[in-house]
C-alpha cells in the first residue's frame, strides 16, 4: 500500500504555500506539471489551464482497460485586489466561498510576487458594544501593503491566507488542504499508476468558482468512469451547550477517507460506492460515508459530460475549510491514498455490468 | 547598538501575556544589562535599570515606564478535542476566528482559534460574531492527548509572524508595546555614551493590559521626582479617520491633558522642536490608557509626561507600526534627560 513519508509531506508543504486563486492557478500548475512529466504518457495544459496526463496501462495485458478519470482541484479559494486606494490600501473582493467572519486580522501574500499584506480592524478602544454584536462588513476592510512599501500590487491581482504550512504532531495545519490533499494525492496516484486502468489523471481549474475545469476536462478524456479527489469539512465539535447530539458532523477526523453517497451537485454511482466500500472493508483500510447534503465537487461536472460518466468522490476530512487555517489528520490522508489505489488497482470492466446498487 | 528592526522581531515572536511577562523580560533584561548600572525585578515582575546620574547624591530620578506585557487568550476548559477559551486584555472577538496561536501547555502547541459551524451554535448566533465563549482552540490533539497536555489557566498567545511591510514599517501583533520598549533600550543605549545629572529608572512594566500593577507599584517602590510613560495610540487607517487618529510613521506623539503636567508638556515640546521630530499634540481629555494613569496618582503624586508611536489595528495581530517613530521617541527621550538640569523640578511650577 503507498505510504505517506517525508517526501509526500515535502511536496504538501509546497503545493499549500503555494498561492492559486481560482483562474490564477499557475504557481501550483509549475509544481504539477514538474512533478508529473516524468513519470506519464502524455501531458497537455488544456485552453482552461487544467493539466491532463494519462498513463496507459499494461499494453500487453487481455481485454479492455477501463479509461478512469481522477479529477483534483488546483485552485483555492482566496481574494482580488479590485481598486487601488492609495497610500498601500486596497480594496478586495472574495474568490470563491469565504465567511467575511474569518477575514479580520489577517495577513495575506498579494500577487504573484507574494507582496506581504494585512487585513486590519478598527481598534477595540474606538468601537462600541453595539458594533461588536455585527460583523465586520467586506465594505468596510482593506488590503493594506503599509504606507512606504516600494512593492507594486495592481488591481486584478489576487491574494491568498499567508498561512505556512504546519506540522502539529499527528496534524497538519495549512491553507488550501482544499484541495491540494486531491492534488498531492493524484500526483501519487500517476506516480504509482495502476497497469489494469488507463488512469486520465485531470489537474483541474476554478472548481471553487462552479466546477468549470473539470467539465472540459471530462470532454477531452471521455472517460468511462470519474472519482473526484477532495477534500470535506469535518464539522465534528460538540454543540454549544454540550447538550444535544451534533447530527450533521458532515464527516469526522480520523474517521478515514470520506466517500460520497450525494451531494448537492452529485448522486454518486452506486456501483463506484460499492467497489470502495468493498474494497476499504477487504484490505482495512478505514473509512467514512459522509453524510449526505450540500457542497459539490468535480464529480459534479464529470457526471454530466457527454453520454454521461458514472462518478463518485472520495475527500480527506479537514477542519475549517475555506479560512486562514484548516487542519486534518495524516493518517486521514494516508487512508485516502492507500484507498484510492487500491480501489483503482481492483477495477475491471466488469463493474459497469454489475448490478446498480449500493449495499454497502 | 542593537538594530531596532530586529530587536523589535525578536520582541514581538516573545511570549509575555499580562502577569506572565517573563520570556520578554528575560529578553529585555539581556538587552539592558549592558547599559544599565543596576537591574532589578519588582515583587510583581517588573523589570527596573538603573543608569546613574552624575549630580551629587541624593539626586533627582526619572522614570520611564514602557509596559512589556500584551494581550492574547488563557485556557477556560475542555469541548472534545478543542478548547475553551477566554481573553487576557482587551481583544474584540470579531478578529479572532482563523487566528494562528501558540498553546504554552506542557509543550509548545501550534494550533488556531476555531469559529464551529452555525449548526452547533446557539441558533439565533446567525451570521453575527461569535462571542468568546463559544469560540475554541485547535492544537489537532485527540481529546485524550489535550487533558495530558493542556491544563485551564495555559496561555495561548497569537502565533501571527512580523511582518516587513517595506523597510520603515512593521506589522505583526504585541507592537503594543514592545515598540516602546525598543524607544526606550535606544534611548539608553544613547544615554550610556552621555553624562546625564538625574538618576534613570528604565522600568518594563507588567500587567498594564489589565490592572496597570505594574507602574502603579513600580513609581511607589522608586519614589520618582519625574514619570514618563512611552506607549501607542491609534494611526491612521482603515478603522481610525484622522479627527481620532495620527499618521503612522510621519511622527510621533505628545500627551496633553489631565494626566500629563503642563510645564513637562512644554519642555518636551521645545526639545522636539529643537531637534526637528515631527510630533503631534495628543488631547487627552480624560484618561491617557496608559501606565501614565497609574504613575501620575502614586504616592504624593508624580508630574507626569506621555509619549506615543502611532499604530495602526491596535489590539490585533496585524498592527502596524512606523519604525521611525519608534527612533524618534528614543532620540527625544534621550535629549530630554541630558539636558534635565538638577533644578529642573524647581522650574517646574503651577504658576502661569
Amino acid at each position: 500500500m503507498l505510504e505517506i513519508g517525508q517526501k509526500q509531506l515535502e511536496l504538501l508543504e509546497r503545493l499549500t504555500n503555494a498561492s492559486a486563486v481560482s483562474g490564477d492557478e499557475g504557481a501550483v500548475r509549475k509544481i504539477v506539471l514538474e512533478e508529473v512529466t516524468p513519470h506519464s504518457d502524455q501531458v497537455q495544459v488544456d485552453a482552461m489551464g487544467n493539466v491532463l496526463v494519462t498513463c496507459r496501462g499494461d499494453a500487453n495485458a487481455d481485454g479492455e482497460r477501463l479509461k478512469v478519470m481522477l479529477a483534483a482541484h488546483m485552485d483555492e479559494v482566496g481574494f482580488m485586489v479590485t481598486s487601488d486606494e492609495k497610500k498601500g490600501l486596497y480594496r478586495f473582493s472574495c474568490v470563491g466561498g469565504i465567511d467575511p467572519r474569518q477575514l479580520v486580522g489577517k495577513s495575506l501574500w498579494v500577487g504573484s510576487d507574494r507582496v506581504p499584506g494585512v487585513i486590519g480592524a478598527k481598534p477595540i478602544h474606538l468601537t462600541k458594544r453595539e458594533e461588536r454584536e455585527n460583523a465586520i462588513s467586506l465594505d468596510s476592510l482593506r488590503i493594506d501593503i503599509g504606507p512606504e512599501s516600494d512593492s507594486k500590487i495592481k488591481v486584478g491581482d489576487t491574494a491568498t491566507f499567508a498561512t505556512k504550512f504546519a506540522r502539529l504532531g499527528k496534524s497538519i495545519r495549512a491553507k488550501a488542504l482544499d484541495d491540494r490533499f486531491g492534488v498531492a494525492t493524484l500526483i501519487e496516484l500517476v506516480k504509482h499508476a495502476p497497469q489494469n486502468i488507463d488512469l486520465l489523471a485531470a489537474f483541474t481549474v476554478q472548481e471553487e468558482v462552479g466546477l468549470r475545469g473539470a467539465g472540459v476536462a471530462a470532454y477531452t478524456f471521455n472517460p468511462d468512469l470519474g472519482f473526484a479527489l477532495d477534500c470535506t469539512h469535518a464539522r465534528d465539535f460538540l454543540p454549544w451547550d454540550e447538550e444535544d447530539e451534533n447530527a450533521s458532523y458532515n464527516t469526522r477526523l480520523g474517521a478515514g477517507p470520506a466517500i460520497y453517497v450525494a451531494d448537492a451537485r452529485t448522486l454518486s454511482d452506486p456501483r463506484l460506492i460499492t467497489h470502495l466500500v468493498s474494497t476499504a472493508q477487504d484490505l482495512e483500510i478505514p473509512y467514512q460515508l459522509r453524510q449526505p447534503g450540500g457542497g459539490g465537487t468535480d464529480a459534479g461536472a464529470i457526471h454530466r459530460q457527454r453520454a454521461g460518466v458514472p462518478s463518485v468522490t472520495v475527500s480527506v476530512p479537514a477542519r475549517y475549510l475555506h479560512t486562514a487555517a484548516s487542519l486534518a489528520r495524516l493518517a486521514d490522508w494516508e487512508a485516502a491514498l492507500a484507498l484510492m489505489h487500491a480501489a483503482l488497482s481492483r477495477l475491471t470492466p466488469d463493474i459497469l455490468e454489475s448490478e446498480r446498487s449500493y449495499c454497502g | 547598538m542593537i538594530n531596532t528592526l530586529e530587536f523589535l522581531k525578536v520582541l514581538i515572536s516573545a511570549p509575555g501575556l499580562s502577569g506572565f511577562e517573563g520570556p520578554v523580560s528575560q529578553i529585555i533584561s539581556e538587552a539592558w544589562e549592558p547599559i544599565t548600572d543596576e537591574l532589578q525585578t519588582s515583587r510583581v515582575g517588573s523589570l527596573q535599570g538603573l543608569q546613574r546620574g552624575i549630580g551629587p547624591e541624593p539626586r533627582p530620578k526619572i522614570l520611564l515606564a514602557t509596559h512589556m506585557d500584551a494581550i492574547g487568550l488563557m485556557v477556560a476548559g475542555y469541548a472534545g478535542d478543542c478548547l475553551r477559551i477566554t481573553s487576557i486584555g482587551g481583544v474584540d472577538h470579531r478578529v479572532l476566528p482563523g487566528q494562528l496561536v501558540t498553546v504554552h501547555g506542557r509543550e509548545e502547541f501550534p494550533g488556531l482559534v476555531a469559529q464551529p459551524p452555525a449548526n452547533l451554535l446557539p441558533v439565533e448566533n446567525g451570521k453575527k460574531p461569535v462571542v468568546i465563549g463559544h469560540l475554541l482552540v485547535d492544537v489537532g490533539l485527540t481529546a485524550e492527548e489535550l487533558r495530558e497536555k493542556v491544563r485551564v489557566g495555559d496561555l495561548i498567545s497569537f502565533a501571527q509572524e512580523p511582518l516587513e511591510m517595506g523597510k520603515n514599517t512593521l506589522a505583526g501583533h504585541s507592537l503594543d508595546n514592545r515598540a516602546s520598549v525598543v524607544a526606550l533600550t535606544l534611548a539608553l543605549e544613547d544615554l550610556r555614551e552621555r553624562s546625564h545629572a538625574w538618576d534613570v529608572w528604565a522600568v518594563a512594566t507588567v500587567q498594564e493590559e489589565e490592572t496597570m500593577a505594574g507602574a502603579m507599584t513600580s513609581a511607589f517602590g522608586l519614589r520618582p521626582d519625574l514619570t514618563v510613560a512611552i506607549d501607542v495610540t491609534f494611526a491612521e487607517g482603515p478603522g481610525a479617520p484622522s479627527h481620532l487618529a495620527y499618521p503612522l510613521g510621519k511622527g510621533i506623539t505628545l500627551g496633553w491633558g489631565s494626566t500629563v503636567h503642563p510645564a513637562l508638556y512644554a519642555k518636551f515640546k521645545e526639545i522636539a522642536q529643537e531637534l526637528e521630530i515631527p510630533f503631534a499634540l495628543e488631547p487627552l481629555p480624560g484618561r491617557s490608557g496608559t501606565d501614565a494613569d497609574a504613575l501620575q496618582i502614586s504616592a504624593m503624586g508624580v508630574p507626569t509626561m506621555v509619549l506615543s508611536i502611532p499604530l495602526r489595528y491596535m489590539h490585533t495581530p496585524v498592527e502596524m507600526v512606523g519604525i521611525k517613530d519608534i527612533k524618534r521617541i528614543g532620540r527625544l527621550l534621550a535629549e530630554f534627560i541630558a539636558h534635565l538640569p538638577l533644578d529642573f523640578m524647581e522650574t517646574l511650577t503651577w504658576d502661569e
